[in-house]
């Protein structure tokens, strides 16, 4: 199935997926602020706190209607959100067991009004529970109108209060010295967060809506260290699991869009984890494997040196069980021995003699003089 | 005190407590303007606190602070804050100008950029700390000396007239500490004035011209030479049965 036809032909995916898209831009660049707050957890408790407001305002009105459950999702979060902010500043509950409270309570809540809400006699409640892990192909053009406001909305403060965002994301202390209230920007960007969760919540879900917000952030910090850039990539990285998780869940029957939105972002999360120049493990382990060999051949050209040092000659040569005793026992450690005497070779610093007969060059001795670990008793020029 | 004495912040009756173990007790405190000053204490006495509460960083149970003869919130522009370096995450994605750069946003004002004035003003002060090399260096690879110098940069180009220091001195290398004193020092020769959290009693001398004792309690304030004295430092390091002091 060629999907670029798929999208050409079929306006409704056409629909879905430029929402979605839109989706995983702004929750991108939105999250990435929670990220590097630390505020990941925030996102997930506000999402899953939202259920009861949708089931609530389904009791009240009897219908469906997506702009009143995004307003009925919207005030259980701000709740959900205050809620947390008095249990940690007047008890001594700690903000992540706050959290971890109302978003418990609050979606017990919700789960307990689905399954009322499915026993009473309205045919108007089904499909109420694709909010729980998301459901693209229920969104109409409507909804994609609402969901590119607020995302407009949410880019163009994310761009008018840059300076704002950065400083008390970095040093909130100083922020508040300077007079620019960490108090009153955490409570934009928490705004902010909430909304991007609302406009998220039919096609992603309560439940994995917080990945989206998280993971696109996480990702992105891997291949920078530019905030913009950050910011940027995040959006990106939104946007490409947003319309592939889409199109993966409607070509597929009964596949719910949360679960596959999040398969996506997992999948660059990952590859980023991994793979990223500065930061990656993969590259690490390499840095640290090439720091190793580098030391472990400083160390062979020091024990070259020193044992030059007790001749008249310092270009007299010695054999490869003199050099390194412990390490000639045969074997891999002789192998390694040989291995690195071999680098050194190449570097010019020493120079086989004969078989296995070893000397340090000029060359080799400039550079250990300029070496941190020579031992001063051992210096040549101060004879 | 005699009259003629200017003070640019007077601390009065400043409590603070964090749930109910009060952590600052009726402190009351008056700098005058243009010295370098040591707040001195054992841990846990309440140094740190007693300075975020003077910069309104944390709400005291009573108590105020005027700068000036003013409230915090006229004379913010004339103050300046270098926060403990510890407090914040350097694993943040920025550059070493950036940081310094946020020095300027107080004068900035809400939602406007920075100018190529505040670059030049961030380079400056850079240059100063003698970190100009590293305007553009991320800043999770700095060393601890030369984030204290970043820190001390942004404040300097926020150009106060009343600076607070945290623990400047805390886990810094020997250059930077004398690249950091010297710089105070400069500030008072400019007739700023500095208040400087501190933990190193031997230094005390060397450096400042005025100390403050705190353990919860003020237990005493003014020049070095009168209150710097080994009965002052008993009293104020009593519940630690320690004198530090060389």
């Amino acid at each position: 199935m060629n999907i670029l036809e798929l999208l050409a032909n079929d306006y409704t995916l056409r629909v879905v997926a430029l929402g979605s898209a839109m989706l995983g831009f702004v929750s991108g660049i939105v999250g990435s602020f929670a990220v590097l707050n630390k505020q990941g957890l925030l996102g997930d408790a506000i999402s899953h706190a939202s259920l009861p407001g949708i089931a609530i305002m389904f009791l009240l009105i009897q219908t469906k209607s997506t702009e009143l459950f995004m307003l009925g999702a919207l005030i259980a979060g701000l709740t959900a959100t205050a809620l947390i902010n008095a249990i940690v500043k007047y008890s001594r509950i700690k903000v992540d067991s706050a959290m971890a409270l109302v978003l418990s309570v609050f979606f017990g809540f919700g789960l307990v009004l689905l399954t009322y809400i499915q026993k009473i006699p309205n045919a108007n409640q089904a499909g109420l529970e694709k909010f729980i892990f998301g459901q693209a192909s229920t969104l109409l053009r409507r909804d994609i109108y609402l969901i590119l406001i607020i995302g407009l909305i949410l880019m163009s403060l994310t761009i008018v209060f840059w300076k704002e965002f950065k400083i008390v994301t970095f040093d909130a202390d100083f922020a508040d010295s300077i007079g620019i209230s960490s108090k009153r920007i955490s409570y934009i960007l928490s705004s902010m967060i909430v909304l991007s969760i609302i406009i998220g919540l039919q096609s992603v879900g309560v439940i994995l809506m917080s990945a989206l917000l998280v993971a696109p952030g996480v990702a992105a910090r891997q291949w920078t260290n530019k905030l913009s850039v950050m910011i940027v990539l995040a959006g990106t990285f939104g946007t490409v699991s947003g319309l592939v998780g889409t199109i993966i869940s409607s070509s597929m029957q009964k596949m719910p869009t949360g679960p596959s939105i999040v398969l996506v972002i997992s999948f660059i999360v990952f590859v980023s984890m991994i793979l990223s120049p500065s930061r990656g493990i993969l590259w690490r382990y390499v840095r640290q494997i090439k720091h190793q060999s580098d030391i472990n051949e400083d160390q062979v050209l020091l024990n070259l040196y020193d044992l030059a040092m007790n001749h008249n000659n310092p270009h007299h040569s010695h054999n490869i069980a003199a050099i390194e005793p412990m390490n000639t026992q045969g074997g891999k450690k002789l192998k390694q021995l040989k291995y690195i005497l071999g680098n050194l070779q190449a570097k010019a610093l020493v120079k086989e003699e004969q078989l296995d007969g070893w000397s340090i060059t000029e060359e080799g001795l400039n550079y250990i003089m300029k070496h941190p670990m020579r031992k001063e008793e051992n210096d040549v020029t101060s004879n | 005190m005699s009259k003629e004495v200017e003070f640019v912040v007077e601390v009065e009756d400043m409590t603070v407590a964090y749930h109910v173990k009060p952590v600052l007790w009726d402190v009351d405190l008056n700098v005058p303007k243009g010295v370098l000053m040591a707040i001195v204490g054992p841990n846990g006495a309440g140094k740190s606190t007693l300075l975020k509460a003077m910069l309104n960083l944390i709400k005291p149970i009573s108590g105020r602070v005027l700068f000036n003869g003013e409230s915090y919130e006229t004379q913010r522009k004339h103050i300046g804050y270098v926060p403990q370096r510890g407090s914040v995450d350097w694993d943040f994605p920025t550059t070493v100008l950036d940081v310094v750069l946020m020095g300027r946003y107080g004068h900035i004002g809400w939602i406007k950029r920075s100018s190529s004035k505040d670059k030049e003003l961030a380079m400056i002060a850079l240059k100063k700390v003698a970190m100009e090399d590293f305007s553009n260096r991320q800043i999770s690879q700095l060393s601890g000396g030369q984030q204290q110098r970043v820190f001390l940069a942004r404040a300097l180009v926020q150009d106060a007239d009343i600076y607070f220091m945290d623990e400047p001195f805390q886990g810094v290398d020997a250059k930077t500490e004398k690249a950091v004193i010297e710089i105070l020092k400069e500030l008072r020769k400019r007739g700023k004035t500095v208040v400087v959290v501190h933990h190193d009693l031997q230094t005390v001398k060397d450096y400042f011209d005025w100390v403050t004792l705190i353990n919860t309690q003020l237990i005493a304030s003014g020049p070095v030479e009168d209150v710097f004295t080994e009965d002052n430092l008993r009293k104020a390091y009593r519940s630690t049965g320690k004198i530090l002091k060389g």
